[in-house]
């Protein structure tokens, strides 16, 4: 097994960032040098967690800090700006979106303010727009807050290929995947550390979740063996797992997935068939497996069914 | 005395009233709000529908993983015959933007009148399948459904591949080889992002306008097996499990138009 040398040499120090008022509150772990993560946890949005249920963070250069990924609500995204501001004196110039789901994005609006970029995948702002009215009604209905059209902070610079952004003695290099987990999914790699922080292209404990495409998704992820990491960072897992063996899991269940379904189509079964009978055996392997697995099955399934086409 | 009873008589009668009145409004409950309050008049009238399962069968999950994508089948308890067959199924989802679905006229030479398909659902509702026998009686079977924001959930991710696939329609056979005189099972996948018109682009404050496959029809041997007009509720990639009978070997015809006048057609050999 490959040794992360950083994850030796550093130990993880968790941060609790003291509060200047009662929501804002996040513990970070510094996961790399210069690299925090905050924790998320392996549960379904609800009033009570209030979205706040996704790894979110930040890597700082000597010229520029930038954010990755915002949080479930915009409370924690200000918990975050202010995590930073206690943690280094270097400004935040950059908030980079890793998708558009609502767990990485509903804090946008606390680091809205002139200097700050927003960066997101160039199909980023049109997943923001077709999604919006959606997600605020379910935001109101299951997180208990309301969300106006300004939390919905588009990219200023869209990636449509890969962008190298500099952050003074650090160069992140930011790449722009085709559908995977959604349509906007985007990956940073700092060279540096060696760190691929793959948001939610890398799922840990969570059970995956395909709202994108699954052949997308696993040929993402034979590009991504390729990249020469020792530290992943995935969306929802643990703040850091060693690379590539991080991705094996994921990479098991959606392969099964795929051989199984495959399977069920070319012997004329049905969707309800497939979404009772398929991947059952990874049961115990996944923490919210029966919250997600039937609804990956049905948009697999639908995706499968025209993939000759 | 006798007037005082007669007084206690008419407020247990008023209290008994009440209590039925209220009774039935918990019984029924909200969910039969929408079909009582004026869908069943719309679509139906004053005409007598039989509840039950006697002559179709409605199934449903009662949690729909996917809203804009809930599997559903709807299976008939009688067999096509030239003498007694189910004419139509009407499909009501009560709580729907649109709650008219399809209706989907079927004829002895189906063979069978049912059919499976993947729907919307909206909200929490109950789904309703009203087959017309060719007497002309009507006969309903409903099934509850939680599901929220299947008719507004965003358009499919991948808007640019469905539409370059747009028209594109298979058939699937149970079968390789038909079994003649009987009824076949048969598949027909149509690629169309059958767009519900409700879902809005936050940016541009535009709507994208309906698009959807608004006719259906199943023809063997130029024989009708089954039509029908769909409306939004159905999902994206329409997708009909229904029967036909082959006499003998032949062709297996779909023809569909949608809501913006195209037409596409496609076909497929019957061998025994």
């Amino acid at each position: 097994m490959k040794v992360p040398a950083i994850a030796l040499l550093l130990p993880f120090i968790a941060l609790n960032v003291p509060a200047r008022d009662d929501t804002s509150k996040i513990s970070l772990q510094q996961v790399a040098p210069g690299i925090y993560v905050h924790q998320g946890i392996h549960e379904l949005p609800d009033r009570h967690n209030r979205g706040e249920i996704a790894n979110i963070g930040f890597i700082v250069g000597q010229r520029c800090v930038a954010v990755i990924d915002t949080g479930g609500s915009p409370d924690q995204g200000r918990a975050l700006k202010k995590a930073v501001e206690s943690i280094t004196t270097t400004p935040i110039c950059y908030v980079i979106n890793t998708h558009v789901h609502p767990d990485h994005i509903y804090g946008n609006i606390a680091f809205k303010q002139p200097g700050v970029s927003f960066i997101g995948h160039h199909k980023l702002a049109e997943a923001m727009a077709m999604r919006a009215p959606f997600y605020r009604e379910k935001a109101e209905r299951d997180l208990g807050f309301g969300l106006e059209t300004e939390n919905f902070v588009p990219p200023d610079h869209p990636v449509r290929d890969t962008l190298v952004l500099e952050l003074g003695a650090r160069a992140l290099v930011l790449k722009a995947h085709r559908t995977a987990h959604t349509d906007s999914d985007l990956s940073i790699y700092d060279a540096r550390t060696k760190t691929l922080w793959l948001a939610d292209l890398l799922f840990m404990g969570h059970l995956p979740v395909i709202d994108g495409s699954l052949n997308g998704w696993l040929a993402t992820i034979e590009e991504l063996r390729k990249i020469d990491a020792e530290l992943a960072i995935p969306g929802h897992g643990p703040v850091s797992a060693d690379w590539p063996e991080a991705l094996e899991p994921e990479e098991r269940y959606l392969k099964t997935l795929q051989s199984e379904i495959r399977a069920f189509i070319k012997d004329g079964r049905t969707m309800e068939d497939a979404m009772a009978n398929v991947g059952l055996s990874a049961r115990g392997d996944w923490q919210l497996f029966d919250e997600f697995h039937k609804r990956n099955i049905s948009t697999a399934f639908a995706e499968l069914e025209w993939e000759d086409e | 005395m006798k007037r005082s009873k007669t007084f206690s008589n008419g407020l247990w009668i008023a209290l008994a009233y009440l209590l039925a009145l209220t009774g039935f409004a918990f019984a029924a409950g909200e969910e039969e709000a929408a079909w009582n309050g004026g869908l069943r008049q719309k679509f139906f009238g004053d005409r007598p529908i039989e509840e039950g399962n006697q002559i179709v069968e409605l199934t449903a999950p009662y949690r729909a993983e996917d809203p804009a994508l809930v599997p559903i089948q709807i299976s008939s308890k009688i067999p096509q015959t030239k003498d007694r067959f189910i004419k139509t199924v009407t499909l009501i989802i009560d709580n729907n933007p649109v709650p008219f679905s399809g209706i989907f006229h079927f004829t002895p030479e189906s063979g069978k009148a049912d059919l499976a398909m993947r729907v919307r659902v909206n909200a929490y509702t109950h789904i309703r399948a009203i087959a017309e026998t060719n007497d002309g009686k009507l006969y309903m079977n409903k099934a509850f459904v939680k599901a929220s924001g299947g008719c507004s959930a965003p358009i499919g991710t991948d808007l640019e591949a469905a539409m370059a696939r747009m028209g594109k329609m298979k058939f699937k056979l149970d079968n390789e080889k038909a079994v003649l005189r009987q009824p076949n099972l048969a598949q027909l996948l149509i690629s169309h992002p059958n767009i519900t018109g409700l879902q809005m682009d936050q940016l541009t404050r535009m709507i994208k306008p309906a698009h959807f496959v608004e006719e259906v029809k199943v023809s063997f041997n130029d024989k009708p097996v089954l039509t029908a007009q769909t409306d939004i509720a159905i999902s994206a990639d329409p997708n009909f499990r229904f029967y036909f009978v082959p006499e003998t070997a032949g062709e297996l015809k779909a023809e569909i138009r949608d809501n913006k006048g195209n037409r596409f057609s496609a076909s497929q050999t019957v061998t025994p």
